[in-house]
């Protein structure tokens, strides 16, 4: 693929998981973007910082526990992962309650970050 | 111009699919056009032929196929949203077609812009 | 860059949000954040003093719809869905705060 074809994707979730499916639904597409060849990242703001919290058990709820994929991004060299710090701060997280590692920015940072991108997707 | 849609809600319940369905006859009408509008989540419902409003109801999904007919856009249904919802080819509507995720992806890299509408 | 905002602001954060994140570029309240747009709401103040910064817009039939044509704040600019199309034009990107 030519450099000319690589647009900056990002996917912005602002969604907890199991409550609906979106964040969920995010991800099998943030999966097959990978397969493109596309410089992909991933901002996680609002209740969408849920999705990162560790420790998640579905068994209760007789759902699939999908956060585990989250780790698996790596794998497919998708590796920028954003969290907003203000959203973090403001549901009681820190960076170590996150299952994977991500780049923390203030929401100004966030904002100059979204600018930059071709095509931002949000579910 | 032209444009990438996304569709994330159903007919009738959300006003996500009759905002996208207003932009993209607006784009049309000024010369533009409408790539593809790609339907994932409950937006997979829009393709379903099953569908009936009441008589003085706008018809959401003949709106979405005449749009096909007329104007060449492409509708697309992600098959694993759809599926999980029990839209299927036999009942899709005129000028639906059920395609991978990919399909989206490759709008956002076609198209000169990309816009979602949902919930 | 243009963001989309399509929640009443008085059940959703995603203006307060957007606004929050928000650096320069346009604004364009559709369905029920067109709430946002009308005069006497909680957030008229916070429309007022985004207006400075960012251009807001907000589409005329959702208004309309509404009721509340006559009750739009000053600054905030309506548009048609031709309007949306320009707006969508204009910018480089756009994201939906869905």
């Amino acid at each position: 693929m030519s450099e000319e074809s690589i647009k900056k994707f990002m996917f912005v979730n602002r969604k907890a998981p199991y409550g609906t499916i979106y964040a969920l639904e995010a991800l099998e597409v943030v999966l097959i973007t990978a397969a493109f060849d596309q410089d992909v990242s991933l901002a996680f703001l609002d209740d969408g910082v849920y999705q990162l919290k560790k420790g998640q058990q579905t068994k209760g709820i007789e759902t699939k526990n999908f956060s585990p994929t989250y780790r698996a991004l790596e794998g497919y060299d998708i590796e920028k992962l954003y969290v907003e710090k203000e959203s973090m701060e403001a549901r009681g997280l820190l960076e170590e309650d996150l299952l994977v590692d991500v780049t923390v920015l203030s929401r100004e940072e966030m904002g100059r970050l979204m600018e930059e991108q071709d095509v931002l997707l949000s579910f | 111009m032209k444009f990438g849609i996304v569709v994330n809600e159903g007919p009738y319940q959300h006003q996500a699919s009759d905002s996208a369905y207003l932009f993209c006859k607006a784009a049309i009408e000024k010369g533009h056009e409408v790539w593809r509008v790609f339907f994932y989540h409950d937006g997979v419902n829009n393709a379903s032929k099953l569908t009936e409003p009441p008589q003085d109801d706008r018809n959401i999904v003949n709106r979405w196929s005449r749009l096909a007919e007329e104007h060449g856009v492409d509708l697309v249904v992600c098959v694993a949203a759809a599926l999980r919802r029990g839209v299927r080819e036999e009942n899709l509507a005129k000028g639906f077609r059920i395609s991978g995720l990919g399909q989206l992806v490759e709008a956002g890299i076609e198209a000169d812009r990309l816009v979602t509408f949902g919930d | 860059m243009l963001h989309i905002i399509n929640k009443s602001p008085h059940s959703d954060n995603a203006l307060e949000s957007c606004l929050g994140v928000a650096n320069s570029g346009d604004i364009l309240l559709i369905e029920d954040a067109v709430y946002a747009a009308t005069k006497g709401n909680a957030y008229e103040g916070k429309i007022r003093e985004a207006v400075g910064k960012l251009k807001i817009y907000a589409l005329l039939p959702d208004i309309e719809a509404r009721g509340l044509a006559e009750r739009v704040i000053d600054g905030v600019s309506t548009v048609g869905y031709d309007g949306f199309v320009d707006l969508a034009i204009a910018n480089r990107n756009c994201q939906s705060w869905l």
